[in-house]
């Protein structure tokens, strides 16, 4: 049963001095799906992806990836593992090229030492060529070919988000974390972006945990939807009975009076 | 007795330098998140103009005083005028600290075109028999600086607390967003606390040449202790610089009096090293503190 | 490495060949030398400073420590020169990982202290420690190689300038790698870095460990050359130097660090009759390119000559 379930949440709460950012939160992401997580600003959803993919601690509980945990792994090991993300805020390399961004996430899989490095061996070369054509595919994959040697920080914000998932896939991923992807993108944009994060489903295999806004985006590509609300999970569901939930209901829209 | 105390004293006399240095460096942090490194070359414009004025031109005592302050103002307000205001927005760490060491080079470069590689000093403030306590001859220069850094310290407590125009320094060091929808010129803040820093590392120059000479290389060793004097209790945190300053100068005067003279300069670099590899809140801070800061 | 890169190769090459045949005057050559010690650590400093975007206020004590240990380690125990050397490397990089390991920890400014202290830490423990105290020591064995000693200034003139073309074309692999790509993404964003499974603080240290060496090999060719040595040339005075050349060079690229070294070792000959000067004037120079050519002499050749082209 829990061979299904790549990514389990178990307990999870972070305060901030007094403020509690996370209280609680539990729930399990799926093999395979599209798991999103929302709710209203300041819920504590990106507090959470940073707890998963490392960034930040949990005062206290689990991140159970595997079966195993992994709350005492550092970002760099858990990426090793298979966890891949993108930022909220954009976290590119702004003075390398696209085609470079997505490189750096094939680092890991590819690490020569400093030696050979500089000694610039055949076996270097070859595995540089490797790289580069394993990159240009991603960049196929997403459509930013066309960009491919552009300075990452003259893109748009729509390619920008692209660049940040081609990098993400870069580091052949079992697990995919977006946070807001969609953030900033245009009608058409966004719905491009749906359907790469479909392929990415199924296609290439990977299960996707996605904190978002976009109501639209979510309700349509979701598989499974967890509400967070004050740090709390409130709800969770498929996307249709969460629509229909009245707590959902409440925490986005106030109660009435 | 009588050793442990001379030691002690000598400590308390070079650790007000440092107190003076680290309290400097405090305020300039406070309100730049920037580390001063031409810190230290303010104490030697102290000690060098003083001796300009006082013994080459022989100007009265007070009106050399006054004047080499000014001197230490107005190279502080150019430091920050024409170097720290251009480059602090671009928010390039490096930077920053590059063009405060470039400073600190420019200005020992001036002094010693100026006044050469030759120690000078002048006469103590009052002359006079010695203290002696124990069978430890106190100078009575020696109570003039711990004096004066007592009563430097006290006019700032009371300048950041009981004054407006402090109290509007000490609100940009805790939040410049909120210290500017309040409208203080931060700006100002900013120069205010160069010219502060720069006026405290001259008075300490002032007070110890009497007693230890003043060359124009001394400022990087000021410097470095200073900070290690500020780190010590925390950096930014006024008090802390205090008992660091002291405490600093007292373990340097008993290692050159019962160790070896040579390693003297090895326990401030050692105590900052330790302190900032293992404890870098210092003493007295707290971790939280430290990670709020912008840099 | 790019076609550019590989002609400035050539052209270096090119130049160290002719420069002593063409020269006879063997004072410049010293000078000369003394650049391409210079050059050595400061290619070291730029990698660390512009592309793992480090700094260090401390490479004189790697510097130091390479000279200090080459030397004793060949007179006093009588070990060849190049097993000298590279025992002082050994040495050198130990030192490099002592140091890494805490400092790399912290940020910006207390990183700069702290790397100050240790060159201060070094320089006191020469002074104190070291053979002939502040006198410093001398009759230390001529460069040696294979048997032949080296001795005239034109052996040393191509000695240490093939160090320099080999470490560059080293080091431009290194950058043009993906360990080179790894350096610039930790530069952009350490938090992308990491999640893209890189281990910063190892290639922080890696990178360390590296500039020291390169530090350390010049210092040990110094002290072979100049065969006497004292702890005067390994203060806090030289690591600022260290950084003046990777600025005025241009902290972005490593062909800055040959030209920074060139301009500062030819500087203090430009000032011979101003001593008062110089302390002066380097502040002067030091403080101008922050404010107005912070990029460095390289990077902003390398930008005209683009914008001339593209009219």
């Amino acid at each position: 049963m829990d061979s299904q379930i790549t990514i389990k949440i178990k307990n999870i709460s972070k305060s901030f001095g007094g403020l509690k950012a996370l209280e609680n939160v539990s729930f399990s992401v799926k093999t395979g799906q599209i798991h999103a997580l929302i709710g209203p600003n300041g819920a504590g959803k990106t507090t959470l992806m940073n707890i998963i993919s490392g960034l930040e601690t949990a005062d206290s509980g689990e991140i159970i990836f595997n079966d195993k945990p992994i709350n005492k792994l550092p970002p760099e090991k858990r990426t090793k593992i298979g966890i891949a993300r993108t930022f909220q805020n954009l976290e590119l390399f702004g003075e390398m090229t696209v085609l470079e961004n997505v490189m750096v996430g094939m680092y890991l899989k590819y690490e020569t030492g400093f030696i050979k490095s500089g000694l610039m061996l055949n076996s270097v070369r070859k595995v540089q060529k490797d790289i580069i054509t394993k990159s240009l595919n991603i960049l196929d994959y997403v459509g930013l070919n066309h960009r491919k040697n552009e300075y990452a920080k003259n893109l748009p914000v729509g390619e920008q988000r692209l660049l940040e998932i081609a990098r993400a896939m870069a580091a052949d991923p079992i697990l995919m974390l977006l946070d807001e992807p969609a953030a900033g993108l245009n009608i058409r944009e966004t719905k491009n972006l749906s359907i790469l994060i479909k392929n990415l489903k199924e296609e290439k295999q990977i299960t996707l945990l996605i904190v978002e806004h976009d109501m639209e985006l979510i309700m349509g590509i979701s598989d499974t939807i967890t509400v967070l609300n004050f740090g709390k999970v409130i709800a969770e569901g498929d996307p249709l009975s969460i629509q229909k939930n009245p707590d959902v209901i409440t925490a986005y829209l106030g109660e009435e009076d | 007795m009588s050793l442990l105390l001379q030691f002690l004293f000598s400590g308390l006399t070079t650790g007000s330098v440092y107190a003076l240095v680290g309290i400097g460096f405090n305020i300039v942090y406070n309100s730049t998140s920037i580390l001063n490194l031409a810190q230290g070359e303010f104490v030697v414009i102290g000690g060098l103009m003083m001796w300009f004025f006082f013994v080459g031109m022989k100007l009265p005592f007070a009106t050399s005083v006054a004047l080499t302050l000014t001197v230490a103002a107005t190279v502080a307000l150019l430091m920050e005028r024409l170097t720290i205001k251009p480059l602090l927005k671009k928010g390039d760490l490096l930077l920053m600290i590059m063009v405060t060491i470039a400073v600190s080079i420019l200005i020992r470069g001036l002094l010693m075109f100026k006044f050469g590689k030759d120690p000078y000093t002048y006469p103590p403030f009052t002359e006079g028999e010695p203290l002696v306590i124990y069978g430890a001859v106190i100078t009575q220069q020696t109570l003039w600086v711990i004096g004066i850094t007592a009563l430097s310290i006290v006019i700032l407590y009371l300048f950041f607390n009981k004054t407006m125009l402090g109290r509007a320094m000490k609100a940009c060091s805790l939040d410049i967003k909120a210290a500017r929808l309040m409208g203080i010129n931060v700006s100002n803040m900013v120069m205010l606390s160069f010219i502060i820093s720069g006026l405290i590392g001259a008075i300490g120059g002032i007070a110890i040449t009497p007693i230890s000479l003043m060359e124009y290389d001394k400022g990087a060793m000021l410097s470095v202790k200073g900070f290690c004097a500020a780190i010590m209790g925390g950096l930014g945190r006024g008090r802390g610089a205090v008992v660091g300053g002291f405490t600093l100068g007292i373990l340097e005067s008993f290692t050159a009096g019962y160790i070896h003279s040579g390693f003297k300069d090895a326990v401030a670099l050692l105590i900052m090293l330790f302190i900032l590899f293992f404890r870098p809140a210092g003493i007295f801070g707290k971790t939280e503190t430290l990670r709020l800061r912008k840099f | 490495m790019g076609k550019g890169n590989i002609l400035s190769l050539l052209i270096l090459t090119l130049v160290i060949i002719i420069f002593p045949i063409v020269i006879k005057d063997t004072y410049l050559h010293t000078i000369g030398i003394f650049a391409g010690i210079n050059a050595l650590v400061a290619i070291g400093l730029t990698i660390l400073m512009g592309y793992a975007g480090q700094i260090s206020l401390g490479q004189a004590a790697f510097y130091g420590i390479g000279a200090y240990i080459s030397a004793i380690l060949s007179l006093h125990f009588g070990l060849p020169v190049i097993l000298s050397i590279f025992l002082a490397l050994l040495v050198s990089s130990t030192a490099a990982i002592i140091l890494a390991i805490p400092a790399l920890r912290l940020k910006g400014h207390y990183l700069a202290v702290a790397t100050l202290g240790f060159g201060e830490i070094i320089h006191i423990i020469l002074h104190e420690w070291g053979p002939g105290g502040p006198s410093g020591f001398g009759d230390i064995p001529k460069m040696n190689l294979f048997g032949y000693t080296f001795t005239s200034t034109n052996d040393y003139f191509y000695l240490v300038w093939m160090c320099v073309v080999v470490i560059m074309i080293f080091s431009l692999n290194l950058i043009n790698s993906m360990t080179g790509k790894a350096l610039q993404a930790m530069h952009g964003s350490e938090i992308a870095t990491q999640t893209a499974g890189i281990n910063l603080t190892k290639l922080k240290i890696k990178v360390f460990i590296l500039s020291s060496i390169y530090a350390s090999l010049a210092g040990a060719m110094y002290a072979h050359y100049v065969t006497f040595l004292s702890p005067s040339s390994f203060s806090l005075f030289h690591s600022v130097l260290f950084l003046m050349m990777v600025v005025i060079g241009g902290i972005s690229n490593i062909w800055g660090g040959i030209v920074g070294a060139l301009i500062i070792t030819i500087l203090p000959e430009v000032l011979r009759g101003f001593k008062e000067f110089d302390i002066l004037l380097y502040g002067l120079i030091l403080t101008l390119f922050l404010l107005f050519m912070r990029k460095g002499l390289v990077p902003m050749t390398i930008d005209t000559y683009k914008r001339w082209i593209h009219r």
